[in-house]
């Protein structure tokens, strides 16, 4: 156990290593740095003192050094645009991002698996047969027109919720803006998270369908069944939890997408997340608050494929390698 | 048709069809099968993968897979009619008067859950005790199909057992609700030879102590000849010959009973000629006319091609359906 994490979080620091040589070479090769510090009036001595004076001289290991040294502790220099701290600037927007995904996924989760378990038992009836011709335009549609139809219908037309922004927000602790606190900031999030959710939904529905499907058909449902359990003890004690062995996984990276596409959707719904601040940024050309927000994604990837490994073998006693599996 | 006694059957098929609509016509798996199981009694099922073995198990613990459903026939237990009973009571017999074991051991058991989890909730749902209770039973039925230290090994998953202490389990689970029946599909088929025997001494000696029926199938006659009472022969889904397991092994009376042992007993000929029936069983969407055996049979002639032959009973206390013995019949 202790091993597989160990080799597991070697295997992350390299992941992150190497998306830190993609931030890096974005942050050093695109554009010009100084250029994009300073003033038209600069002169070519003062641009020169400032080159040395930022490391740019040096040799490119040692720039990457300093580089990753730096993005350890939390620093990625600051912002062309903003003239702000780049780590400061992600902080102060990245709850919002992080409500965003966390309500999405577990949206997606839970009517992802429950429309998955339900068309998979009740194969041939009519709503399982419209779920899934549903969940066929989910996954065709693109995401902002499924933002924009959403606006639409219920922002506009109905005029139910609010079509942009995060409503009003409070602070929990120093730093942590929330909106799921307030009844604006709830019905803000409704659109989004429907949108930014409904993909990874209609995913983890068809996964959960097949998978579930083919866990019915096994030898020890048959013996279930041949038992005398009940179809509720059969279907949900264990069909289902087979059927979410390799789907845990594939929801777990999913979370993983869901922070990366919310850039389109907090673009479609302004708002101000991490997202929107990239999109900004690349706009801007703003290379460090780009090289960070790579790094960032790269991370959240990093830390829900350790979660999703070992939630996985929690479910799964067969990953155990235990003492007992010598005997027998 | 055992009449030692007039008390009804355990279990008893009367003419049971099996079939499955298909876009090309409706395939017929199994025609007018009829046997009977007596009280304690250990019935052997044998004839050629797809002859329809699996078939009749699953039709009379009421699993058949759609679109395959009984098309005719009845199945009674105990003198209880079973083949239309309403899900949920077809649900109650399943397990707990009706066990079930099937061939691979390795698949039957589910990965998630302890052997303990499987064991206690099995017995749950069928009698009426506490967990502590339904605990202490499993552990003495694990004890009782040979799992060593089963008060140890019971908390742990199935991947922790070898694939024969894993029949056991098995085993154990079919017969946790007490079952008055016990239907083991090929149930060391799947196993090493060296522990086949063991497991059928397990489940016969269980079976035995607490006076339950077996239905044995297998394809292998050495282990009917050793285990069962009688033996019941199939073939292409109809019923060849049944009868006492020594009779039918010293001296079947079916032609293609006679191929399975290995001999066949014509006035001309002796054994050793055909040890293998030349030819394969057909497919369901070429049953041949008449005799389904026609094609193969050495002691074919005419009129096996144009009717097909009942099961009658013979005065040897066996069922035979051919035409060789029609006639002696109706002399009886
Ligand atoms: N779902 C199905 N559709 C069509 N035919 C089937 C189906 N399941 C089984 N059969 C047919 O039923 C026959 C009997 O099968 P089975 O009872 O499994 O044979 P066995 O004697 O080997 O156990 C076989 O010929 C098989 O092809
Ligand atoms: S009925 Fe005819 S073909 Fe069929 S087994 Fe008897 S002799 Fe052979
Ligand atoms: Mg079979």
């Amino acid at each position: 156990m202790i091993a597989f994490i160990l080799r597991r979080i070697v295997q992350s620091v390299i992941v992150m290593l190497t998306v830190a040589i993609v931030a890096f070479a974005l942050f050093r090769f695109v554009g010009d740095p100084v250029a994009s510090m300073v003033g038209q009036e600069t002169t070519l001595a003062e641009r020169a003192e400032i080159r040395q004076a930022l490391g740019l001289n040096d040799p490119f290991p040692v720039q990457f050094f300093n580089f990753v040294t730096r993005a350890v502790q939390g620093d990625f220099g600051v912002s062309y645009r903003l003239q702000q701290p780049v780590m400061e600037l992600i902080l102060s927007r990245l709850p919002a991002t992080l409500e965003l995904a966390l309500v999405s996924g577990v949206l997606a989760f839970f009517f992802g698996v429950g429309f998955g378990v339900y068309t998979a038992l009740r194969r041939g009836n009519w709503l399982s047969g419209s779920i899934m011709t549903i969940s066929l335009i989910g996954v065709s549609l693109p995401t902002f027109l499924i933002g924009v139809l959403l606006i639409w219908v219920f922002a506009v037309e109905l005029q139910w919720l609010p079509s942009f922004g995060r409503g009003d927000t409070v602070y929990i602790g120093d730093w942590w803006r929330t909106g799921l606190l307030t009844e604006s900031g709830r019905a803000s999030l409704i659109l989004p998270a429907i949108t930014l959710g409904l993909y990874q939904m209609t995913l983890i529905m068809r996964l959960v369908r097949a998978e579930m499907l083919e866990v019915l058909r096994t030898d020890y449902i048959k013996f279930a069944r041949a038992r005398g359990l009940s179809n509720r003890a059969v279907n949900f004690g264990h069909a289902l939890k087979n059927t979410l062995v390799p789907v845990i996984t594939i929801t777990g990276l999913q979370m993983g997408s869901i922070i990366a596409f919310s850039i389109i959707t907090e673009t479609v719904f302004q708002w101000p997340g991490v997202g929107a601040l990239f999109i900004r940024s690349v706009q801007f050309v703003d290379v460090p608050v780009m090289a960070a927000y790579l790094m960032l994604i790269a991370l959240v990837f990093v830390v829900i494929n350790l979660i999703v490994d070992l939630l996985y073998y929690a479910v799964d006693p067969r990953l155990r390698v235990d003492r007992s599996s010598a005997r027998g | 048709m055992t009449a030692i006694s007039n008390k009804p059957p355990l279990l008893s098929v009367r003419d049971l069809v099996v079939e499955f609509p298909t876009r090309r016509g409706t395939l017929r798996a199994l025609d007018q099968v009829s046997f009977d199981i007596a009280e304690g009694e250990v019935l052997g099922m044998v004839g050629e993968s797809g002859a329809g073995k699996s078939l009749t198990g699953a039709a009379i613990i009421g699993l058949l897979e759609p679109p395959g459903r009984i098309a005719g026939g009845e199945v009674w237990l105990r003198g209880e009619r079973i083949d239309n009973l309403s899900v949920e009571k077809m649900r109650r017999i399943r397990g707990r008067r009706i066990g079930m074991v099937f061939q691979d051991p390795l698949t039957s058991l589910n990965p998630l859950y302890t052997v303990a989890e499987q064991l206690i909730e099995t017995i749950r749902t069928h009698i009426d005790v506490s967990e502590k209770e339904a605990r202490k039973r499993a552990i003495a039925l694990l004890d009782r199909v040979g799992i060593p230290a089963a008060a140890r090994r019971i908390d742990d998953y199935p991947h922790h057992f070898s694939g024969g202490m894993r029949q056991r389990v098995v085993i154990a689970l079919a017969l946790s609700a007490e079952p008055e029946l016990v239907i083991a599909d090929e149930p060391t088929t799947a196993l090493d030879v060296s522990g086949q025997a063991q497991i059928i001494d397990v489940l016969k000696d269980i079976c035995a102590e607490r006076g339950a029926s077996v239905m044995l199938i297998t394809h292998d006659m050495g282990v009917i000849a050793e285990t069962a009472d009688r033996v019941a022969v199939l073939y292409a889904g109809r019923m060849a010959e049944i009868g006492p397991v020594r009779d039918v092994v010293q001296a079947a009376e079916h032609p293609y009973t006679a191929g399975l042992m290995g001999a066949i007993p014509t006035l001309t000929q002796t054994a050793d000629r055909l040890t293998q029936i030349p030819g394969s069983m057909p497919r369901l969407n070429a049953i041949p006319q008449g005799c389904a055996f026609n094609p193969r049979c050495p002691r074919v002639f005419d009129r096996c091609r144009a009717e097909r032959p009942e099961l009658i009973a013979r005065a040897s206390g066996r069922h035979v359906a051919c035409w060789l013995y029609e006639t002696e019949t109706e002399n009886v």
